[in-house]
């Protein structure tokens, strides 16, 4: 929305009532339904797990140790922890510097610091010389309600024209545990987007195993498949049992690592005749999960009925997350009322 | 530790030779650069830097980062004058599937540590480097080598800022100060002076010397190596574009020299009558 335009929303609206007004928030307890189970900054607890069991773990932050969990790791690992301030181009070069000489860095930011400010040095220092770097950064896509300087609603697109990296965007705090793990064992460097804090938990409803590289299909239904990855596939399993109350029958299939995609996995289930396939990202619709299963499917000769559910390609408004996502379709309401609207026409 | 002054002096006509040679394969390239700074490169890697020309993978190396990777056909030089490269393997330079490529890339060269090229990240990455070898208690040194061009980028500044504060006494910053970059003199394109007192404002131990003398700049690598103070240490080398060939040296337009056929072989001729003996 330009300047201009938005001004005009503000001129033309009537004031909310105080007592309904809600704060601008970022807390990503706020992403669940009401009544999910949360874990405290589960990468910070297993990170510390991974280092009590390899030396070579060390952990840097540009001024964002308490903001990326990685003050859990600070605090039990004080003499492997880098603090660089706030300075992402220095701490990113320093990153693959650690890791020329066989150490294993985690190094944590905003997402959109690493995509928009230090793009160059990871592609250059890191990327380019396929170092063991993990870069794993908060605040990914629309998860605060701090406006485009903070929103990284275009990270998956800058990221996935790099070559070597692995892109990993994990649902919840079971997934975030599992894959940190992962991707520590992983050689080569590897974008993980971090939802942090307080988390929610629904994985662990199913018989979940984060695995590197695969989608994985959460549950079956006849009528739509649910593609989505990141905290989209909360929404997506909310979405699905509360069409299902309607007689509709959907599935899930949980799509994590963006890159390299699951292209196997995905051909597989999105072939199934008849459904329609809806993909939902907490990202833009411009080169994100989206973009990346059509290309993929198009490729393979897979045609079905298919509609991105995403960040629509525009600068987003400031404000509190749950109006914000309403407004911009990823709530879960939302997803329901935009598949609803597909099936019927 | 005494230094071989004349030994030091052919090493530096050694350098300056291959990079006319291989100049002469492209018809192109940054000789100029390569001339400047083979005084430097001599110091660095004939009596400074411990390394072993038939290992240089060996862990127990001081790390010489270049993080101009434009400088490639300087650094090939003193790695073929060093025994790290064969001299045959100059005539390969830029062509396909050569280790040589016109820019410097880690993967394809052996001993070179960094893909330089996109200025500003050299520093940066000998920052980490420098952490990394502290963490294994290693005693090497992280030696980066930048231009005065890239003192334009911020990262070098964040990197300095970081160097000094994480007490960086195993890093080594030499900046070639040759005042050409490829808009015009550096000076004009953004004045970085006075660098020297930059660098100590952000808490280096830092020296200016004469990059084309080679006295002082032993002098300058051992004062680095044995300051006391746990700071991080910088030198900058004044230097000569196209030093060693008058006649280009004389040249307005030296950040990429492009001279005729015939220059090539006047340039190595030139080289060959001042050869030190």
């Amino acid at each position: 929305m330009s300047l201009s335009r938005r001004r005009s929303k503000w001129l033309a609206r009537t004031p909310v009532d105080a007592a309904e007004r809600q704060l601008t928030s970022a807390m990503i307890a706020s992403l669940g339904a009401e009544g999910l189970p949360t874990v405290s900054a589960p990468f910070g607890h297993a990170l510390v797990e991974i280092a009590h069991q390899r030396d070579d773990v060390v952990g840097l932050t540009a001024d964002l140790g308490k903001y990326t969990d990685l003050h859990v790791f600070a605090e039990a690992f004080p003499e492997r922890f880098y603090q660089m301030g706030m300075a992402e181009q220095v701490m990113f070069s320093a990153a693959a510097g650690l890791a020329k000489e066989g150490l294993t860095p985690f190094a944590t930011t905003y997402a959109v610091f690493a995509a928009r400010r230090a793009y160059d040095f990871i592609a250059m220092a890191i990327a380019e010389d396929n170092l063991d770097v993990k870069m794993v950064c908060a605040l990914p896509g629309l998860t605060t309600g701090y406006g485009p300087s903070h929103q990284a609603t275009e990270d998956l697109a800058i990221f996935r024209g790099l070559p070597n990296l692995t892109i990993v965007d994990p649902c919840d705090a079971l997934e975030i545990h599992q894959a940190t793990h992962a991707i520590a064992a992983h050689k080569g460097p590897v974008y993980m987007r971090l939802l942090r804090g307080q988390v929610p938990s629904i994985l662990d409803q199913y018989d979940y195993q984060f695995e590197l590289g695969k989608a994985q299909l959460l549950e079956d239904g006849a009528e739509v498949l649910f593609v989505s990855s990141g905290f989209m596939t909360m929404r997506t399993i909310e979405a699905m049992r509360l069409l299902r109350v309607d007689g509709i029958h959907c599935g899930v299939l949980h799509c994590p690592t963006i890159k390299p995609l699951d292209v196997a996995t995905l051909v597989k289930h999105c072939a199934k005749p008849g459904r329609l396939v809806v993909t939902a990202e907490n990202h833009s619709v411009i080169g994100g999960l989206g973009e990346s299963v059509a290309s993929a499917l198009l490729q393979n000769g897979v045609t079905p009925a298919f509609r991105m559910i995403g960040l629509p390609d525009e600068f987003l408004d400031a404000g509190a997350l749950p109006v914000l996502h309403d407004q911009y379709g990823i709530s879960t309401d939302a997803v329901v009322r935009q598949v609803k609207h597909w099936l019927a026409h | 530790m005494s230094a071989d002054l004349p030994a030091l002096a052919r090493h530096a006509w050694g350098i300056r030779h291959h990079a006319v040679r291989m100049g002469a394969v492209q018809k192109q390239g940054y000789v100029g650069q390569a001339l400047g700074v083979a005084d430097v490169l001599a110091v660095a890697y004939f009596h400074a830097m411990d390394m072993h020309a038939d290992d240089p993978e060996w862990e127990g190396r001081d790390r010489f980062l270049l993080s101009i990777g434009h400088y490639a056909i300087a650094l090939y030089a003193a790695l073929i004058e060093k025994g790290v490269i064969p001299a045959l393997e100059l005539e390969t330079y830029g062509t396909d599937d050569s280790r040589l490529p016109m820019s410097g890339m880690a993967s394809y060269t052996p001993g070179m540590e960094i893909t330089g090229g996109s200025l500003g990240q050299g520093l940066g990455i000998g920052v980490g480097m420098a952490l990394g070898l502290k963490r294994k208690r290693s005693e090497c040194f992280i030696y980066n080598l930048m231009s005065d061009g890239e003192l334009g980028e911020g990262s070098t500044w964040e990197a300095a800022m970081s160097a000094a504060h994480h007490a960086l006494d195993n890093l080594i910053c030499l900046v070639d100060f040759n005042n050409q970059q490829a808009d015009g003199c550096s000076r004009q394109v953004l004045s970085s002076e006075p660098v020297d007192q930059k660098f100590e404002a952000f808490g280096w131990y830092t020296q200016r010397v004469d990059g084309n003398d080679l006295n002082a700049l032993v002098e300058a690598f051992d004062r680095a190596r044995h300051h006391p103070e746990p700071v991080p240490r910088a030198i900058i080398c004044d230097t000569t574009m196209c030093k060693g060939v008058p006649f280009l040296e004389a040249r307005e337009i030296a950040h990429f020299v492009r001279v005729d056929e015939q220059e090539w072989a006047l340039a190595l001729d030139i080289l060959q009558q001042g050869k030190p003996q």
